[in-house]
């Protein structure tokens, strides 16, 4: 196959690209532009930095692989970070990366990719895909910690089935010891956790600037009396306990949390931690990589990146799906998406509308 | 006959010409500093001088007006900062054409935020300096004028004497970016008006890290680096016997066959642009046909993107350049094509083809052969931008 294979400059994606070029396929690498912010000063930090492109050309160099940078920074403000701001504006929580693969590195890339004559896209996710007598089927990564099948459970199933995931039966020290043994400088190269637009990780500053001051109370849930004030409720999310910064305690002395965001009326309404569980789950807009579930079907379900799995029955409406939980969950934002597996197979995903006790 | 790969980014790199490389490796098996007082010393200064003479004699000059440098961008830093550094303190304004090389353009925006005025000299469509107004905008409080002899995107050649000579009516310094223009054009780094004239080694067959400031002697310059003031208290650094030797055989090899390579670089120029007529009649050739230089093919495809087309020819054995600069491996917007006021969506889809001396009528039919397929390709993939996804 003619394969293209994203190279971020990280020791994933590299041996990623190294092991399609072990496949035999023929592999094109290229860096994706993002973020065409100037470095300040040399610094490089973040995903799209300079110094990033230049590792990612080296890992090029040493595989023996054609590289070339793809500029998708038009895409990429316009569908991700664009979107990333306005949901947060909406008092919503969104998932970047998720985001990102949904419309970037599996839409904007593959679809450029395979105009061009391409057949796949490979990347150095930990996920595995399994082509099985139903076809291509996306399944959890071997390696538990590191499994990202929840940022990938927004693809279609003619995206799965035409992108390479070779990491998804390694452990992260095995592809480390791979790109080590391979001579690939980037063996050693710290993880990124940040989101690769805001290098300095304060993610609520970064907010604060593109969305400026709208202070508004701080409800009590429970009473309905304001409790304080805040700058902005797209600083606070479902769950969230720091920031609130109010005087007086609760009167059973009880620790509040952020338990709704209504940016419509610019309250942020707390109330005590039990208010945060809920055990039904109402998504929108559901997209399938297998056959769609039907009412009554037993799922696992994940609500964010390395989440835990939780068993639940699906209830397909006209719009969407219904979760009800066996167990009840904490923390439960609109925005965030709800992927769905059968066992380690992931069938699809929807977005967070709603959730009740 | 096509042949395996076609090497078309000339005016990026050449590669060095064997008697230049040859020299400089005997040379540089030599020891001895230009500047030590014995024997080994005064034999590499007599390298070091005898190759500012040739230099000399090959560009219409005087030795003592031949400054070696690193290279092109050094030599027109060296100008612009320098005698804008060294102007009267009255003088503040800076005419630039808009079109210039980053090695000039960056230096001009650098003294534009340190005080300087920059007035910049538009371009016409088909990227020429209009010498009327370069002469409506001198005045005494100019501190020099920069405008590049021949364009490194499009190929456009200036009216370089007559805005030489406007200067020189108004008696403000004029500096010329001649990286491009020696040995393609006839090249007289002597013309009247002219202060000085950047050169490169390494676009003619030198080594790179070779350049050379050509400044007249009466022009006041002040200095970059600091140091030894090696070269005409101007310039600080070890002479380097071997560049500067390479060099003046690269450059001596390069105007002696100037004429004779220019007519071949234009017959080769012409048989692409023929050629490309013929596979993409809506492709749009830019720059100026008649004042041209030799060897340069700036070609537009409208509805592609350069990027990927450079790509998808690099695939297919055929190595050209977008002509603008490029930031982390992305080509930027060109300055050049904005300021000939060419459609922004155009220019996207623009690649530059540039020929020197190894090049073959083969490789103009290598890129004819596989354009068709590269032009179908690239429209496709351009197409995902427009479309929204999701």
């Amino acid at each position: 196959m003619r394969v293209i294979a994203a190279l971020s400059g990280g020791v994933d994606s590299a041996v990623a690209a190294a092991r399609a070029v072990d496949a035999g396929h023929d592999v094109v690498g290229i860096h994706l532009a993002l973020a065409r912010a100037p470095s300040v000063g040399g610094r490089s930090k973040g995903c799209c930095s300079a110094a990033d492109a230049h590792d990612a050309r080296r890992v090029a160099d040493v595989l023996g692989i054609p590289f070339y940078v793809w500029d998708l920074s038009e895409e990429f403000t316009e569908q991700v970070i664009e979107d990333f701001v306005e949901q947060y504006r909406a008092g919503r929580t969104p998932n970047p990366c998720l985001r990102c693969n949904e419309a970037i590195k599996f839409s904007a890339v593959l679809d450029r990719a395979q105009a061009l004559g391409f057949d796949a896209v490979c990347t150095g996710h930990y996920a595995r895909i399994v082509h099985g007598p139903r076809g291509a089927e996306l399944h959890r990564a071997v390696d538990e910690a590191k499994d990202q099948s929840y940022v990938l459970s927004v693809l279609t199933l003619a995206q799965i089935e035409s992108t390479l995931l070779p990491l998804g039966d390694s452990v992260k020290s095995q592809v480390r010891a791979d790109a080590a043994a391979r001579g690939l400088r980037v063996a050693d190269k710290p993880d990124s956790h940040d989101i690769c637009f805001i290098p300095d990780g304060d993610t609520a500053g970064w907010l604060h600037d593109k969305l400026g001051e709208s202070p508004g109370d701080v409800m009590d849930q429970a009473s309905g009396a304001v409790l304080g004030q805040h700058r902005g409720t797209h600083t606070f999310t479902v769950g969230q306990r720091r920031g609130l910064a109010l005087s007086s305690p609760a009167p059973d002395g009880a620790r509040r949390y952020v338990v709704d965001v209504d940016p419509a009326a610019g309250r942020v309404w707390v109330g005590a931690e039990d208010l945060l569980s809920v055990t039904r789950i109402e998504a929108s807009q559901p997209r399938w990589c297998a056959a769609p579930p039907v009412s009554g079907d037993r799922v696992e379900i994940q609500i964010r990146a390395h989440g835990e799995h939780h068993p639940a029955v699906i209830e397909v409406t006209g719009g969407g799906v219904i979760a009800e939980l066996d167990i009840a969950v904490r923390s439960v934002a609109p925005g965030q998406a709800m992927a769905m597996y059968d066992g380690t197979r992931v069938i699809g995903s929807a977005t967070i509308e709603r959730s009740r006790r | 006959m096509s042949t395996d790969r076609a090497y078309l980014d000339h005016a990026a790199t050449t590669s060095v010409l064997p008697d230049a490389a040859d020299v400089w490796r005997d040379v540089s098996l030599t020891v001895g500093n230009p500047s030590s007082l014995h024997a080994s010393g005064r034999a590499a200064r007599r390298v070091v001088e005898e190759a500012r003479e040739s230099l000399a004699d090959d560009l219409g000059v005087r030795p003592s007006e031949v400054i070696f440098t690193s290279g092109g961008t050094e030599a027109d830093n060296l100008a612009v900062k320098g005698l804008a550094w060294a102007a009267p303190s009255r003088r503040r304004r800076i005419l630039c054409s808009t079109i210039e090389h980053h090695a000039v353009l960056d230096p001009v925006l650098w003294l534009g935020s340190h005080g300087y005025d920059i007035d910049w000299l538009p371009v016409d469509d088909v990227g020429r300096v209009d010498p009327h107004d370069v002469r409506s905008r001198l005045g005494d409080d100019v501190a020099l004028c920069t405008v590049m002899w021949a364009n490194n995107e499009v190929g456009t050649v200036q009216p370089l004497a007559r805005i030489a000579e406007a200067c020189a009516e108004a008696k403000v310094p004029f500096h010329s970016d001649a990286v491009q223009a020696i040995g393609r054009l006839a090249v007289d780094a002597g013309l009247p008006g002219l202060t000085s004239l950047a050169m490169s080694g390494h676009k003619l067959g030198a080594p790179v890290g070779t350049g050379a400031l050509v400044l007249r002697r009466d022009a006041d310059v002040v200095p970059l680096m600091h140091g030894g003031g090696q070269e005409r208290e101007v310039r600080s650094g070890t002479l380097d016997a071997a560049g500067a030797a390479s060099l003046a055989v690269a450059v001596r090899q390069s105007v002696a066959d100037q004429e004779v390579h220019a007519a071949r670089m234009n017959e080769l120029s012409e048989r692409l642009i023929e050629g490309i007529r013929g596979v993409a009649p809506d492709a749009v050739i830019n720059g100026d046909p008649e004042h041209r230089l030799p060897g340069t093919v700036h070609v537009s495809f409208p509805g592609s993107d350069g990027d990927t087309l450079l790509m998808l020819f690099d695939a297919a054995g055929v190595e050209c350049s977008t002509g603008s600069a490029c930031t982390a491996g992305v080509p930027e917007p060109s300055h050049v094509l904005e300021a000939m006021g060419i459609d922004a969506g155009i220019a996207r889809g623009s690649l530059r083809f540039s020929f020197g001396r190894s090049s073959r009528s083969g490789d103009v039919d290598l890129v004819i052969e596989v354009m068709p397929g590269a032009l179908d390709r690239a429209f496709r993939a351009a197409t995902p931008r427009l479309r929204p996804v999701r």
